[in-house]
């Protein structure tokens, strides 16, 4: 630890607090009146945009001037997907693919 | 009530069995941090983010001030701000029991949520809440659990928070799968690749996500019909 116990809370609590407040604001928004169309329509839309541009965010640090820095991600991302699409199974893609990316970082890049 | 139990956790199995390696790993990542179980507990049952607890191991190395932290916690969660928006209604019939939903409104309690299927000998707010408590003792007992394995049994885990970026797979795989339109997450996929190109790695995610939600806004009498036809979109 190289902040203090106090520090620490301290992110902790702001990070608790932002994200109810997260949630929490839809209540706050529209709990009293009736939620506009177009919100509505987003509420429908968003969570596979959003999806997408989280696992943008997981790969942000891919550099392709070093092989070892962009070839694992694109492996393993493809072993997660290519055997989620096949099989459905959450616990055999996630486990797959990080064992997949970790014999590739330690073993072989 | 011996019924709604069974649905529920049988509805949580899924998000049990893909917290495994997620928890695991966060509680190792905490320990290598030098912050015990009981740290990765605490921010587990507070925070309930998978994804800003992981960013959140990067704060506690310092040098972020809380500012800092608020405003990207505030933008890495800000899907969240949408989560509560097909439930207004639901959460509010269920009295007290609403801010137990509302704080625990996380991705996976989101997902299932969305997903419940049950017959009429299963109590409605009892399913929604017995669920989602389900899946916050999964999330803050693994990662303890992760927490204490790591501190007994060392071994090289190099790579091990590629799980988050493999969840994240999973879920969009599943999306898409389920698709009534794929034209969200190519707009999300040029949209967030053209802006991390353009603005780099550290800034580009706001920026995107609300380039994202004009152009889906621009997009509303394109997509919302195939929206429109049959059931609830997931």
């Amino acid at each position: 630890m190289t902040l203090s116990v106090g520090q620490s809370i301290a992110i902790i609590a702001v990070c608790a607090a932002c994200t109810f407040l997260e949630r929490w604001l839809p209540w706050l928004l529209f709990g009293r009146r009736a939620v506009p169309k177009v919100v509505e329509y987003l509420g429908k839309i968003l969570p596979m945009a959003v999806m997408v541009s989280l696992l943008v965010y997981c790969l942000r640090g891919m550099q392709f001037s070093v092989a070892g820095a962009w070839v694992p991600q694109v492996i393993a991302v493809g072993v997660t997907a290519g055997l989620h699409w096949w099989r459905r199974n959450t616990l055999l893609s996630i486990a797959a693919g990080t064992v997949c990316y970790m014999l590739l970082v330690q073993l072989v890049f | 009530m011996r019924k709604t139990a069974a649905y529920a956790f049988h509805h949580s199995i899924p998000i049990l069995i893909g917290f495994f390696p997620v928890g695991i790993a966060y509680g190792l990542l905490m320990q290598q941090a030098g912050y015990n179980f009981l740290w990765s507990g605490a921010c587990s049952l507070f925070v309930l983010a998978g994804s800003l607890q992981f960013l959140m191991v990067t704060f506690f190395a310092g040098g972020v001030s809380l500012a800092t932290v608020a405003v990207l916690a505030l933008l890495l969660n800000s899907r969240h701000i949408f989560y509560g928006l097909s439930f207004i209604d639901k959460f509010r019939s269920f009295g007290p029991w609403r801010w137990f939903l509302i704080y625990s409104l996380c991705d996976e309690n989101y997902s299932l949520h969305c997903s419940h299927d049950f017959g009429p000998d299963v109590n409605e707010k009892w399913a929604y809440v017995l669920t989602a408590a389900l899946v916050t003792f999964y999330w803050v007992a693994l990662s303890m659990l992760g927490g204490l394995v790591g501190s007994l049994i060392p071994f090289d885990t190099t790579g091990i928070d590629f799980a988050l970026t493999a969840l994240f797979t999973v879920i969009v795989v599943d999306q898409l799968r389920g698709a009534r339109t794929r034209i969200p997450a190519v707009v999300a996929a040029v949209s967030s690749i053209g802006a991390l190109l353009l603005l780099g790695p550290d800034k580009f995610l706001l920026p995107s996500l609300l380039v994202t939600v004009a152009a889906l806004t621009l997009l509303r009498p394109v997509l919302e019909p195939k929206y429109a036809e049959g059931g609830a979109a997931v």
